[in-house]
């Protein structure tokens, strides 16, 4: 964990709701699939926003405006310094993935997969990737991924774009591993439509976001995990929904 | 130079300010930040005698200037503080830790004292009779004076560390349990805990917290907290660990006037997690400000004339 100064690069809207903000700062903690934790004034709680990408001198979130926290966000300028506690939370093991490794991301759980399919295509895999939304409006991060040339599929709920349903819909056979990340109720239906093992990162209320408060606790079959610390994400062997 | 030591029980600290349980876990994350021997002492999570997993999440609720937390007393039970906390905590902090100690009964305190009694590192007991999460026990003994003496009693005749009670500010007079428990033996006491506070989401027209309940804690509640200190240093002779909404060295300073000997910091460690280090950086700047040479001299300086 690493708290320093961001400075605000860029914050721009990309679909209905949703930003995309570039930060300038010390990255130097931030692993893959890793967390920040954002201050925001007149805000007690900070908030934790899961990293989209980052290089040695900045870090990319993508983020929902959905309640107090992220609305003030949403208006923030560049050039604005925000404190940020860097390096949270476990992230994603890009060693388990094998050759053919599925990406399944839903709504805001999409952003911390792109990094993630980075890294897997640095070490050599060839992974794909399904991405769910409700409808057409929220779309997002599609091209990003493309550009990465690894096969996307899109899901819209009301089948406003690619393919009518949920991720679980357009899951095919020959995938290695699976990485996913998404609302609560997908990562349960991904858990059932997935016959090999895989890695879920989940989303919780938080306190702290470094493990001091106890806040985040979940049960596994390896014993309690802080969502933010021992998390966020979990293998598919040890969860208990 | 300023002289920033206080002396709890007849153990010296370097300076006043001490995490508060439950707020700084083992105290290893913070280690990752800075060096926690900076700190006064650090009181270390809840215990109980069997590992608690707690209540149900969503835990947390935020609030204006605090937070509501429902944690329900998670920890991992007092044989493995002892086999597995303690020594990791021993690698990064060398000065006493406060031993915060939770039960269900007076024997589950008595019990966890005794486990913990021969533990070197610990400093002092701090008797949490004031949780608001957990049901049947924590603050059902802290909100009756009766109880709370039972429980002060009990474990003060087998401790071989000074016994401090932490008291709940969800009762009517703070003033007639700090008295029953200093009247049992009670080497000291810490106040206050959460206030037992709610809140209610408008999209789900539903309570934030699993429990529906939780503590509330933060800045906000620091005015309750000074006010209850101050009723209670008129009250008692003992001295007076004072919690609350405490993040500034200044906020230091006042709890101190209040009546407080040394001062716990809580909620704040969560929103900033060098908030001990800046408040113990701060301290001498700020006591030079108000003139204060020895910050000792300060304690209940606000009862004079």
């Amino acid at each position: 964990m690493k708290q320093s100064i961001f400075t605000i690069e860029s914050n721009q809207n990309i679909a209905k709701a949703v930003y995309k903000m570039v930060l300038k700062g010390d990255t130097c903690g931030i692993a893959c699939g890793q967390f920040i934790n954002i201050q925001i004034d007149g805000l007690y709680l900070r908030r934790p926003i899961s990293v989209f990408d980052y290089d040695e001198k900045t870090v990319t979130i993508i983020y929902k405006a959905v309640g107090a926290g992220t609305e003030k966000m949403a208006e923030m300028k560049a050039g604005e310094k925000l404190d940020i506690l860097t390096g949270l939370g476990n992230g994603y093991d890009v060693s388990k993935s094998g050759d053919m490794p599925l990406l399944i991301g839903g709504g805001v759980g999409v952003p911390p997969l792109y990094n993630l399919c980075k890294k897997l295509i640095e070490k050599g895999a060839k992974p794909s990737v399904i991405l769910g939304f409700n409808t057409k409006d929220e779309v997002f991060c599609k091209e990003e991924f493309e550009a990465l040339g690894v096969k996307t599929t899109v899901t819209t709920a009301d089948g406003s774009e690619g393919i009518k349903g949920f991720v679980t819909n357009a899951i095919e056979d020959g995938y290695t591993y699976f990485y996913t990340c998404g609302p609560e109720p997908m990562l349960k239906a991904v858990y059932d439509a997935t016959n090999t093992s895989g890695q879920f990162s989940f989303e919780e209320r938080m306190g702290c976001g470094f493990g001091a408060c106890m806040g985040c606790s979940c049960k596994t079959k390896y014993g309690n995990k802080r969502i933010c610390k021992d998390g966020p994400v979990l293998e598919k062997e040890e969860i208990i929904w | 130079m300023v002289n920033t030591k206080v002396t709890l029980s007849g153990i010296e600290l370097s300076n006043p300010i001490i995490p508060a349980s439950g707020t700084f876990g083992y105290g290893y994350e913070f280690a990752e930040l800075y060096d926690i021997n900076c700190l006064g002492s650090f009181s270390f999570k809840g215990t109980t005698l069997e590992p608690r997993f707690g209540n149900p999440t969503p835990r947390i609720a935020e609030c204006t200037s605090g937070l509501i937390n429902s944690v329900g007393l998670q920890n991992p039970g007092v044989d493995k503080v002892i086999s597995e906390e303690l020594p990791k905590l021993k690698e990064v902090f060398n000065k006493k830790v406060v031993a915060n100690i939770c039960g269900f009964s007076t024997e589950e305190y008595v019990k966890v004292c005794e486990k913990l009694n021969d533990e070197e590192q610990i400093g002092w007991f701090e008797v949490n009779i004031s949780c608001p999460n957990v049901h049947g026990g924590g603050m059902s003994f802290g909100t009756d004076p009766k109880c709370a003496a039972e429980v002060t009693k009990a474990v003060k005749a087998i401790s071989k560390k000074p016994v401090y009670i932490k008291l709940s500010p969800n009762v009517t007079n703070i003033v007639e349990i700090a008295k029953a428990c200093e009247d049992a033996g009670a080497d000291g006491i810490s106040l206050i805990n959460t206030l037992l506070g709610m809140r209610i989401d408008l999209k789900t027209k539903k309570p934030v917290i699993f429990n529906k309940m939780g503590g509330f804690s933060g800045d906000a509640i620091k005015p309750v907290a000074i006010r209850m200190v101050y009723q209670v240093y008129e009250a008692v002779k003992i001295p007076i660990i004072g919690l609350g909404g405490i993040s500034t060295a200044e906020d230091v300073i006042e709890m101190m006037l209040a009546g407080a000997t040394a001062v716990q910091v809580g909620t704040a460690n969560l929103v900033n997690p060098c908030a001990c280090k800046e408040i113990i950086d701060n301290l001498p700047k700020v006591m030079e400000k108000y003139n204060i040479k020895n910050l000792s001299d300060i304690i209940g300086g606000a009862h004079n004339g």
